[in-house]
């Protein structure tokens, strides 16, 4: 089957910094990716690259068929931005009203998109007046619209409680059942384990590791950890059949290699009479994740960083437009200020 | 006499009002993040500016047409005879709306070069001064320090067409045959035929609106 998405030795540099280097991926028709990285691991950039918002330094993409950003691969792919942000004067009604007819679609499905994710009992308030998960619904209902081959979600569930995060993801499952490709970035590593098909984890601009959750954990080679516990009295016997166990109390801690898995787990059901029970605990998803990004930066550099967003948000949130009119030599003047703005991405600038 | 003075004002007011209203069309997008989502839809950037163009000028219209309304219906009120301006009025009128179009199509450029609110209305308040009250009185010094020079015969002419502003007062005022009320600049409209400032109207508006989608397609969300 042809790749819905496929990415080739991608490249991207700002002002000479490589924000990505050499990233090569294909998702196909009904599979769902996720990607998976640190704050400026390129996650959005590559993002950006698909829908065609930015341009690429190096290597190709191409989006169902087309080049990315073109009117072809426009009308087959949806977006939902970080921190989707809407007009707060508009309700949400008149919001997907107005994206629906630029794809071309009726308005007056915009209720039954936003019954889908939830949102119809707030269909006809203003946005300004939505908590964040409910305008990452807003967000999530605009990409619905007109069954997309290709969709393309940057951190989707952030902001959304369990109980809504479970809905979306079966929204999803409904959509790549229908054959639509799904690729989302995320932090939540434990959702994304359960709910996609394939993993990428991105690190400083390159892809690290990728496939299903089975094979990152093989590919890793990391430590499958066991839980015994003894029968009252047996945890000495057990600890000297099993050397290398650590005991404490009548519990005792094991750890071996991916390989030696099955012979352990064998001379561990020849003690089965003086054990009262085993657990196998594979690596996480966090304990591959874990080592394959950068070092935390230092702290001096997060202080500034704080203080640069703050002094900027501190600029922005007040702002002052004087008219000023002549007329006939009267001097007449007026002034426009408006309160404390919407909150905007600057928490992210400190992170590149 | 009334659509003379309605000139002198709607110079300075027209271009103010469209600039207010578009200079956080695209800028206000970027600041409240609305914009990378807009541009991955299939409209082109070009209709989406023509699109808020089209409802700009529509509120402009509106505007125009209910103050100019009043104007006529209190001169009507006063004077029966003032029903002998309506032409006038109604060239006013549409000459008004291009010129409006104009500066909503400046404004767009100024905002998507700036991409910061703040930026663009800066941009767009000096564009104003210069545009609408700097360039006379540059021109005016020029023509006084030159005398019955060539830059009073043959420049001078072709930089009050260049400028929208004064040419939508040369063709209101030459055409309503007003010059006498009119100071300044406005003399000048006895030298130049009102095809030309005619012309001048209608090709800022296209040049504006061309001039904006450049800006635009320079945007990077």
């Amino acid at each position: 089957m042809t790749p819905t998405l496929t990415i080739s030795h991608l490249t991207k540099r700002f002002d000479g910094v490589a924000a990505l280097t050499d990233v090569s991926l294909a998702v196909a028709p009904g599979e769902r990716v996720a990607l998976l990285g640190h704050n400026g691991a390129g996650k959005s950039t590559m993002m950006k690259i698909i829908l065609g918002l930015i341009p690429a330094t190096g290597g190709s993409v191409t989006v169902c068929g087309a080049a990315p950003g073109s009117a072809q691969a426009r009308a087959q792919v949806a977006y939902l931005p970080e921190n989707a942000a809407f007009h707060p004067a508009l309700t949400g009604e008149e919001q997907i009203a107005h994206y629906l007819r630029l794809r071309g679609m009726g308005a007056g499905l915009a209720a039954e998109l936003l019954d889908r994710v939830g949102l119809g009992h707030a269909a006809r308030r203003r946005i300004g007046t939505y908590s964040k998960g409910m305008r990452q619904r807003v967000g999530l209902a605009q990409a619905l619209i007109g069954k997309p081959r290709l969709m393309v979600l940057d951190e989707p569930t952030s902001g959304l409680d369990p109980v809504s995060r479970r809905d979306f993801y079966a929204l999803l499952d409904g959509m790549a059942a229908e054959g639509t490709a799904i690729l989302l970035s995320s932090h939540a590593l434990t959702e994304v384990e359960a709910r996609t098909d394939r993993i990428l984890i991105l690190s400083k601009g390159r892809l690290m590791a990728g496939g299903s959750m089975a094979d990152l954990r093989r590919d890793a080679g990391l430590p499958v950890q066991m839980h015994l516990t003894a029968v009252n009295g047996y945890a000495p016997d057990i600890a000297s059949a099993l050397p290398g166990a650590i005991r404490t109390g009548a519990d005792l801690r094991l750890t071996c290699s991916q390989d030696e898995k099955l012979d352990l787990l064998a001379r561990i059901s020849a003690l089965h009479p003086k054990l009262a029970d085993v657990e196998i605990v594979p690596p996480s998803l966090e304990d591959i994740y874990a080592p394959l990004q950068p070092e935390g930066r230092p702290m001096i550099r997060r202080v500034l960083a704080t203080a640069s967003v703050e002094f900027r948000i501190a600029l922005r949130n007040r702002w002052v437009a004087i008219a000023i009119a002549l007329d006939d030599g009267v001097f007449r003047w007026s002034c426009r200020r408006r309160g404390p703005r919407r909150r905007g991405n600057w928490g992210r600038t400190g992170c590149r | 006499m009334t659509v003379a003075s309605l000139t002198s004002l709607s110079v300075y007011l027209v271009p103010l009002v469209a600039l207010l209203m578009s200079f956080d069309a695209v800028a206000g997008e970027v600041e409240r993040g609305t914009l990378p989502l807009l541009l991955t839809y299939p409209a082109a950037r070009v209709e989406l500016l023509a699109g808020k163009g089209l409802a700009h000028l529509a509120v402009l219209s509106l505007a125009v047409t209910a103050g100019y309304g009043s104007a006529a219906a209190a001169a009507l009120w006063t004077d029966a005879g003032a029903v002998a301006g309506l032409p006038a009025l109604w060239r006013l009128t549409w000459t008004s709306i291009l010129l409006g179009a104009t500066f909503l199509g400046t404004g767009y450029a100024l905002s998507s070069l700036s991409r910061r609110p703040s930026g663009a209305a800066g941009l767009a308040v000096g564009l104003w001064l210069g545009l609408i009250v700097l360039w006379d009185l540059g021109l005016l010094a020029a023509v006084v320090a030159d005398g019955e020079g060539v830059f009073a015969t043959a420049v001078f002419p072709k930089l009050l067409l260049a400028n929208p502003a004064d040419a939508f007062r040369l063709f209101n005022l030459a055409s309503s045959e007003a010059t006498a009320a009119a100071a300044g600049v406005g003399g000048a409209a006895a030298t130049i035929p009102p095809w030309q400032s005619a012309t001048s109207l209608f090709l800022w508006p296209v040049a504006a609106l061309a001039i904006a989608a450049a800006a635009f397609r320079r945007v990077m969300p």
